[in-house]
């Protein structure tokens, strides 16, 4: 019980964090606070869902499909809306900040209303990879490992390409210092937009992940950008170490408040811990102490 | 603003007498109208001035409609009220006091899960505690007398809003939402200032969601909790202009009315029309109307 309940934890956590890390990106190189993220996610989930139920396409396939689809609009839809925001606040933090939560709040609706308009409300999932395969003794469903392997993949991938390459260094440049990136001869727009484009690549990627083992609903978008959001809090803004190492915990603390207490209170763990780290640590358990 | 003031009273006053002149159908959509312009004033007595975005709306609204239900077998109508309003004053007290000392993005993310979260912790309470989901709640309340009672609350709701506006707390308030350095240096305490107006907006929004359940019948936590209350007080306050005084109201009348248009005419599509509608006024008219015909106006001055 202890096990399963710690394998599946890990799984669940490793999603999260790959979640966590889209929604980073955006939020620190773009400096958007994107709250139609997890819409974005749930809507990959449901092009996974058809893709596999409609024309037998392995979500493995999808992934790889819907991924760079994903960077273009994402790419797309920055520059037709979050770039004149930023355009219009003028550099002021606080005003893109408010006006970027205003905008992605209404996109919010429009997406989460197209996908109720075409699948209804119900929840809906596949059965891919649902033989279990024997791990330390427990069984655990194919699909599971496949998901959390893939996580792994991406999240490493991600993190040399952001620490080893310099595009990686640009956008990590951005991120700390948007006022003098132009100094060194930063594109921060053509930044932010390539920050903004990988985010949304990476939700697309988490909900692919999410709905080979997860059932989801077109109003459950709402739920992954809470997670993400506090797990970003909780990791500390901009750092993407700790967003993987909070998205783990999160994975683990809601998988065992499921097993141990109740599946329901899943959603109050998520927001005891954020009360926790606001009011014990603001700046993040792994971001350093401001001033 | 006597002037004002008598204004606004006979229109209440005429509003009030209007249900002995006016068919069902006009006086559920009075109801309507009214609700969106209490829960838009409130909205924007604390989210305009400080710019702090409250997305609870919803919570806080869905809490009220729950309270009423549970508790109206058990006591009179006023003492639902009062019952309401003090939970309702809780709750905006602990949200408060946990994210309002922070940076505003941090009130921003509690607050939009928050109507998902309490949602959860009623439905789990109910289903493991008390085994019952879902409550029938028989008042015997007209819609008129519901009409009445938002009329009151509404009244209360403009008379706090203007009180914030023109006293020193309205100008504490905006000096915070202008820049919260500044506003410390000047001696202003922050987190109070915020709190205290954060409570009493959050008290009137869980009002109004008791004084409307009795329209619901049938409530239970997947009805009254829903995220849609929370956007539609947002774009409202937003059209008319969240740092005017009669500009939330403004805003809610036509919005209103849109919202049963599009509700009526496109069933399933109203969201992704409503969700259109709401990017257009972040971008066109970030101000607000109000603001807008000020800037046609001053522009055409100088013309």
């Amino acid at each position: 019980m202890l096990l399963t309940t710690l394998i599946f934890g890990l799984v669940l956590g490793g999603s999260y964090a790959l979640i966590a890390l889209g929604l980073s990106l955006q939020y620190g190189v773009a400096r958007i606070m994107n709250l139609a993220y997890g819409e974005v996610l749930i809507a990959s989930a449901f092009a996974a869902f058809v893709m596999f139920s409609a024309h037998g396409l392995n979500p493995v396939w999808s992934l790889l499909l819907l991924v760079p689809a994903g960077y273009v609009v994402s790419a797309l839809l920055y520059q037709v809306m979050m770039r004149p925001l930023a355009a219009r606040a003028g550099g002021t933090g606080g005003r893109l900040e408010v006006d970027s939560i205003l905008a992605t709040f209404g996109l919010l609706f429009v997406i989460q209303g197209v996908m109720l308009a075409v699948f209804g409300g119900n929840y809906h999932s596949y059965s891919f990879m649902s033989q279990g395969v024997d791990v330390l003794g427990r069984p655990v469903a194919a699909n599971r490992l496949l998901a959390f392997a893939l996580s792994v993949v991406i999240g490493a991938g991600l993190y040399l390409w952001l620490t080893r390459t310099r595009l990686g260094l640009s956008l990590r440049a951005v991120a700390l210092s948007p006022g003098s990136a132009p100094l060194v001869g930063l594109d921060v727009n053509r930044v932010a937009r390539m920050g903004f484009a990988l985010g949304g690549a990476l939700a697309v990627a988490g909900g692919v992940v999410i709905s080979m083992y997860q059932t989801f609903s077109a109003s459950y978008g709402v739920v992954f950008t809470m997670k993400a959001l506090v797990i970003v809090i909780m990791g500390g803004v901009g750092n993407l170490m700790g967003a993987l190492i909070a998205g783990l915990m999160l994975g683990l603390i809601e998988t065992f408040v499921a097993v141990y207490l109740d599946p329901g209170l899943t959603m109050a763990a998520t927001y005891a811990l954020f009360l926790g780290v606001l009011l014990w640590r603001p700046q993040g358990l792994f971001g350093a102490r401001a001033g | 603003m006597w002037l004002q003031a008598v204004i606004a009273g006979v229109v209440l006053a005429g509003l009030a007498a209007a249900p002995f002149f006016l068919q069902a159908y006009s006086i559920g959509l009075l109801v309507g109208v009214a609700s969106a312009a209490v829960l838009a004033t409130a909205w924007a007595m604390f989210s305009g001035p400080t710019r702090y975005v409250s997305l609870a709306t919803a919570a806080f609204y869905g809490v009220g409609a729950y309270v009423a239900a549970a508790a109206a077998d058990s006591m009179a109508w006023p003492f639902v009220l009062v019952l309401a309003g003090a939970i309702g004053a809780v709750m905006a007290l602990v949200v408060g006091l946990s994210t309002l000392r922070l940076a505003g993005i941090y009130f921003v993310i509690f607050s939009f899960g928050l109507a998902e979260l309490v949602r959860q912790l009623i439905t789990w309470y109910e289903v493991n505690i008390t085994g019952t989901l879902g409550r029938y709640l028989f008042v015997d309340l007209q819609p008129r007398h519901i009409l009445w009672q938002l009329l009151a609350l509404f009244a209360v709701t403009i008379a706090l809003s203007a009180w914030v506006h023109r006293g020193r707390i309205g100008l504490a308030l905006r000096v915070i939402g202008d820049d919260e350095a500044v506003a410390a240096h000047c001696g202003i305490n922050l987190a109070r200032t915020k709190l205290l107006l954060f409570v009493a907006s959050g008290t009137i929004i869980t009002l109004t969601g008791a004084i409307m359940s009795p329209l619901w019948v049938y409530i239970e936590p997947a009805i009254v909790f829903d995220p849609t209350v929370s956007f539609m007080t947002v774009i409202m306050a937003l059209l008319g202009g969240a740092n005017r005084l009669w500009g939330p109201t403004l805003g809610a009348v036509p919005m209103f009315l849109v919202f049963e248009w599009l509700g009526a005419n496109f069933p399933n599509h109203s969201l992704i029309l409503l969700g259109l509608l709401f990017i257009a006024v972040v971008f066109l008219l970030p101000n607000g109307v109000l603001a807008g015909i000020d800037d046609l106006r001053r522009r055409r001055a100088r013309a």
